[in-house]
């Protein structure tokens, strides 16, 4: 169970692709909600992705990854198709309760886009009139809306820029989607934690029950750092074995964020090393990546920041 | 034995004991009284043959000396220097009533490093037997368990939820008390019996117990998934940036290499003063990580006295050398904030001991008005864990009120064919403890499958029945294998 082979890979914009890889076993056995932890090398770090899809069939997984620090900036230059990732770990977390719902809206935010997609799914497959609400930055980053509207029965895009349906970020579509329908039953909300976070606000007075799927640092995934501990009603939890799901009334999102920037600094040195590295050991390869456009998003972004990138 | 000195050795994560010289452990070997009583045996939690495997150490039988251990043993490099001896057989031996014990920890683990240096493996005539088993964890018990049933001829699959095999040796005991050489050189000893290890698989998750039995063709699964779940204080500021477990510092720098960061990209919290609650070796082992880093101040706050600390002596012993500031008889009341996120101190109140608890030891009270002030930036948790709940989240066997794996006395749990030891039922222990569980859960999966136990023949006293016939025990099933579904 050493070979995970990448069988395909999508390139959505400059720093969002996609890699599909082969784990029968995983396939199998995911579930919407859950997440792995991913390897790339020996000496790499373990990464927490959520699974964004799975091909019980084809024998694959799907990971959407948004290139932010140094283990996604290399993996983007390295994960080739045919190439293998050294360890990939799951399906982890406890998987969403997809229930018996009438109306259901599932909004993602960023990289939230592509795991809310196996949610959406699972409520059509139940039954539900599913409300799809996904928020990008501009037209040109948008992905996966063929598989989105083939599964929704009414389907929100927000753009920060207003270059494709409502201008603005996917609180602007929630708040369409609460205007449309009284009569939503719950929400499913993923991305960036300040977008969950709006969300869990925009649902609060309507007390309409709102999950949300968080991402904080993790090392196993196991249960057994406790390095993904979060704040849920004033209880700690642990995200990895606790969640990832939980009621986005009771997040401390605050908490959340604060805990999401306790490595910035040397994350910011790893970038740093690495980019001097590869500019020394592989000219032709950074040829070939395009370049960010501003300085600004060179650097390390700020991880509320990611929804822009998606 | 001699070891590197204190002020070096806290600049490296290098072996702080450097182990016997041949004469060393010759010298040491003639201590022994090779006394009949055997106090040490008894003493051992998996009963090695202590006289036995000195007195062919003392012959010069080196390999001899080997064989003995690993009848019962098969981590003797391990085992020699993580056990606490000096509560177990050391602490037992009739020398030490008048003088100090024979270093049996020193004498074993300068034997298993023989034989990795010299690449001995005792791979025993093996009868094959037509059985699968399943074991989950690579820790001590798994291997331990693996070891049995791999000798006893089975076909054995270890699976382990991180990228390396080891479980807590790999991601819990530093390099500088337990290299991760010898680890490899033990591992790649069982390899060599057959045993199959799989890592990056996390059972239960990607295929749940009762699947291995019912869909993966298990006969038998045994279950050594360690306690995890660290245990969070909740004091105020807990969650801030700058506290963590001793488990999550300890993972990243051992079995993430966080030390060697940014060769290695796994990020470590760094800390000038660090503050380590709690006084057992995970304490210990945080504190001295920490020290090597390069914390200027390492302090080990612990709210009952030196006496009662957990810690086997050396390591508090070795704590103290390199510097660690105790602070016994203390409590954390609440970390306080840096107005960012971080860790600026903690404050602390004193306490004193009074009337024995449950435990036997004397209960620390708290002195009114005793509150103080540390200045740390980083505060590691080492006070223990909770049961992992990842077993009772997937499977249908039976848990305790606490979550821990229920089992029978022969560590069978509410499931046919499903055994269970180590930290998962008994809570934090040993890796001897726990590896004398895998072993235990070995011979009763052998009496379920049927299979004779090759492990105690022709033993005319043995378990009970004395009407052996042929060394075979009536009480064993080997005619006939029921499984109950």
């Amino acid at each position: 169970m050493s070979n995970f082979e990448i069988v395909a890979r999508e390139d959505f914009s400059d720093v969002t692709y996609l890699l599909e890889v082969r784990h029968p076993l995983m396939a199998k056995a995911a579930r919407p909600g859950q997440f792995v932890i991913v390897m790339s090398h020996p000496h790499g770090e373990r990464i927490p992705l959520t699974i964004a899809d799975f091909d019980r069939a084809k024998g694959t997984i799907t990971l959407v990854i948004q290139a932010v620090g140094k283990t996604t900036k290399e993996m983007q230059q390295s994960c080739v198709v045919g190439s293998s990732l050294y360890g990939v770990t799951g399906p982890m977390g406890i998987p969403s309760h997809i229930g018996k719902v009438k109306k259901v809206a599932c909004v993602g935010g960023g990289l939230g886009v592509a795991p809310i997609f196996p949610h959406a799914r699972a409520f059509k497959d139940n039954g539900a009139y599913v409300i799809g609400i996904v928020g990008f930055r501009t037209k040109e980053l948008m992905f996966w809306e063929d598989k989105f509207r083939a599964c929704c029965d009414q389907f929100i895009v927000c753009t920060d820029d207003g270059s494709a349906g409502i201008k603005g970020n996917v609180t602007a579509g929630i708040k369409k989607a609460l205007r449309d329908h009284p009569d939503i039953d719950e929400f499913v909300a993923i991305g960036p934690p300040i977008m969950m976070k709006g969300c869990a606000e925009a649902t609060r007075a309507h007390k309409i029950k709102t999950m949300v799927s968080l991402n904080p640092l993790m090392v196993d995934g196991t249960g057994m750092c406790g390095g993904c501990r979060v704040k849920i009603g004033g209880e700690v939890k642990f995200a990895c074995v606790d969640g990832p799901d939980f009621d986005g009334h009771q997040v401390d999102f605050d908490d959340l964020m604060t805990r999401l920037r306790r490595f910035t600094e040397q994350e910011r040195t790893a970038v740093e090393r690495w980019s001097e590295n590869c500019r020394m050991t592989n000219p032709l390869q950074t040829l070939k990546t395009r370049i960010p456009a501003t300085t600004e998003e060179a650097e390390f972004p700020d991880p509320f920041d990611e929804v822009r990138g998606g | 034995m001699r070891e590197q000195p204190a002020a070096e050795r806290v600049k490296n994560f290098t072996e702080v004991a450097c182990g016997y010289s041949p004469d060393d452990a010759l010298r040491e070997a003639e201590r022994c009284l090779l006394c009949p009583e055997q106090p040490c045996v008894a003493g051992c939690p998996v009963g090695i043959d202590i006289p036995g495997f000195i007195r062919k150490l003392g012959q010069k039988d080196f390999r001899g000396a080997y064989d003995v251990l690993t009848d019962t043993n098969l981590l003797p490099a391990i085992c020699g220097r993580v056990c606490p001896q000096e509560n177990q057989c050391e602490g037992v031996c009739i020398v030490g009533e008048t003088l100090e014990p024979v270093a049996i920890g020193r004498l074993e683990r300068w034997v298993g490093d023989q034989a990795i240096a010299e690449g001995w493996a005792s791979i025993p005539y093996i009868e094959p037997a037509p059985y699968r088993i399943g074991i989950v964890g690579s820790g001590p018990a798994g291997v331990a368990c693996a070891a049995d049933m791999a000798k006893a001829g089975c076909d054995v699959t270890v699976y382990e939820a991180f990228h390396l095999p080891g479980g807590v040796l790999r991601y819990g005991i530093p390099d500088f008390r337990l290299p991760n050489e010898v680890i490899d050189a033990e591992i790649g000893r069982l390899e060599k019996l057959g045993v199959k290890f799989e890592c990056n698989t996390l059972v239960g998750r990607l295929f749940t117990i009762e699947q291995m039995v019912d869909e993966l063709g298990f006969h038998a699964v045994f279950v050594g998934t360690g306690a995890g779940y660290p245990t969070m204080l909740g004091i105020p500021g807990d969650s801030l940036n700058g506290v963590l477990s001793a488990n999550e510092l300890l993972t990243r720098c051992n079995l993430m290499r966080a030390k060697e960061f940014p060769d290695y990209d796994t990020p470590l919290p760094l800390g000038q003063r660090v503050a380590v609650v709690g006084a057992g070796n995970t304490a210990m082992d945080a504190m001295r990580v920490c020290k090597r880093l390069g914390a200027e101040k390492v302090y080990c706050i612990y709210r009952r006295s030196r006496t009662e600390a957990p810690a086997r002596a050396e390591e508090v012993h070795h704590a103290e050398e390199e510097g660690i500031e105790f602070h016994w008889l203390t409590a954390p009341a609440a970390i306080l904030d840096d107005g960012k996120g971080g860790v600026r101190g903690m404050r602390c109140i004193r306490m004193e001991l009074g009337e024995p608890d449950a435990s036997g030891r004397r209960r620390p009270v708290p002195v009114p008005g005793s509150e103080h002030d540390f200045e740390t930036d980083l505060v590691v948790f080492a006070i223990g864990t909770n049961a992992n709940p990842i077993m009772g989240q997937t499977s249908t066997l039976r848990l305790n009120k606490r979550g821990y794996i229920e089992t029978d006395a022969e560590l069978a749990t509410s499931v046919a064919g499903v055994y269970a030891g180590g930290d998962i039922v008994t809570g934090a222990a040993t890796v001897i403890e726990a590896m004398g569980a895998g072993r235990k859960a070995a011979r009763s999966m052998k009496a379920y499958l049927g299979i004779r136990d090759s492990d105690q023949p022709y033993v005319i006293d043995g378990r009970g029945s004395g009407n052996r016939m042929f060394g075979i025990d009536p009480q064993e099933r080997n005619f006939a294998r029921i499984r109950i579904a």
